[in-house]
């Protein structure tokens, strides 16, 4: 694959070096002229020096036969407009863009700029994962497709707890895909009994996740609602 | 008609002022505060006893343009120092504001052209500057005496 990496910091850099042993041909675009100079050394001439974000730059990088672009300049505005360009006026197959400031997001979803890797946003997550906050936990968001992979512990006294997977008055759509118990995984039948203290994984529609909560894992009235994860056994 | 000027250096104070001296509502937004001195100056009265509104934020937060009145705004003016704010900017105002009328100012002729073919209103101070110069060394005549201030 040819593929345009636009701006070379640390993660254009890595990125870069990575792609290029696995035998991609790559060329970065550093618009900082001292910077340039020192990836050069390494990169020599898999880097060229201007601002990516002008179309001259981006043509003379050979945009016009690139299957890939990666913007991963330190500037959210620059990154939704190299992948707005690459995109809409250059017929580029695959961008991907770097958000830096998570409430810019909305901003690259307006602009039609998709998919985007913002580092805060999945550092955000992995912190909710190691220590959720009502037994809920966000695997995997699919905004397009509007579904969502979520995971569940089945809180003492839920509404679940104790019935048939086929029993539950699941919302349309939603789909038990897999109960975690005991250390061991395992798809869930119509007549698999849910027990409190398992871990469910449900794909559904974003909608229905409070429904869904629920029925698995409702939040306490008082002290602010949250149910707290027993620590795992190592 | 509400006329929201994002940037306030040379070009989007002198539009605000020209603006209001029409008898429009203006607005101005820019990320710094010193940039209000520009308002003031060459005014009878201070920007804001002469009907203008100035907020301090950055362009790119949602909340910075709503207190700026991009709501009921009729036009939106881009003009800070950045081509690529203005030109995120001006698809905000229109994708996401459905504001009526979005002008804004590009550097760069290549992207100015593009954009305007996607239907933005660009323009490009350095396309005019290219024809001005062009056809100045084209003339022989005497140059003409340019019109200063608002």
């Amino acid at each position: 694959m040819y593929i345009i990496i636009a701006g070379a910091g640390k993660v254009g850099w890595n990125l870069a070096r990575e792609l290029i042993e696995d035998e991609h041909e790559v060329t970065v675009i550093e618009s900082d002229r001292a910077r340039y100079l020192t990836v050069e050394e390494e990169l020599e001439h898999a880097i060229q020096h201007g601002d990516a974000s002008e179309l001259w730059v981006l043509e003379r990088a050979g945009i016009v036969r690139a299957d890939m672009v990666v913007a991963v300049t330190g500037d959210d505005e620059d990154n939704m407009l190299i992948s707005q360009v690459a995109k809409e006026k250059y017929l580029v197959e695959h961008t991907i863009s770097r958000v830096n400031n998570p409430r810019n997001l909305e901003h690259f979803e307006l602009l039609g700029v998709r998919p985007v890797v913002s580092a805060t946003d999945l550092i955000l997550r992995l912190i909710e994962h190691e220590v959720p906050h009502h037994g809920l936990v966000h695997l995997l968001d699919l905004r397009q497709e509007q579904l969502e992979i979520i995971e569940l512990e089945v809180a003492e006294g839920a509404p679940a707890a104790g019935k048939q997977i086929g029993e539950l008055n699941l919302p349309e759509g939603c789909l038990v895909v897999s109960v975690l118990r005991d250390g061991t995984g395992f798809v869930p039948k119509a007549d698999t009994l849910v027990q409190p203290g398992d871990e469910v994984l449900a794909v559904l529609s974003p909608g229905d996740e409070p429904d869904v909560v629920d029925m698995f894992a409702p939040r306490d009235n008082g002290d602010a609602g949250l149910i707290r994860r027993p620590a795992r056994e190592p | 008609m509400f006329v929201l000027i994002v940037g306030c250096g040379r070009v989007g104070s002198a539009i605000a002022k020209r603006m209001i001296k029409q008898g429009h509502e203006v607005s101005v937004l820019d990320e710094s505060e010193e940039a209000h001195a520009l308002l003031d100056h060459d005014l009878d009265q201070t920007w804001e006893d002469s009907g203008g509104r100035f907020t301090v934020g950055t362009a790119l937060e949602v909340e910075a343009l709503d207190a700026a009145g991009i709501q009921q705004a009729d036009v939106v003016v881009c003009s800070t120092d950045g081509d690529n704010t203005n030109i995120v900017v001006a698809q905000i105002a229109r994708k996401r504001f459905q504001v009526p009328k979005v002008v804004v100012r590009v550097l760069d002729p290549y992207r100015a052209d593009w954009y305007s073919q996607q239907g933005l209103h660009t323009v490009c101070p350095t396309q005019v500057a290219i024809e001005m110069l062009t056809e100045a060394v084209a003339s022989d005549g005497e140059p003409p005496v340019a019109q200063i201030g608002v």
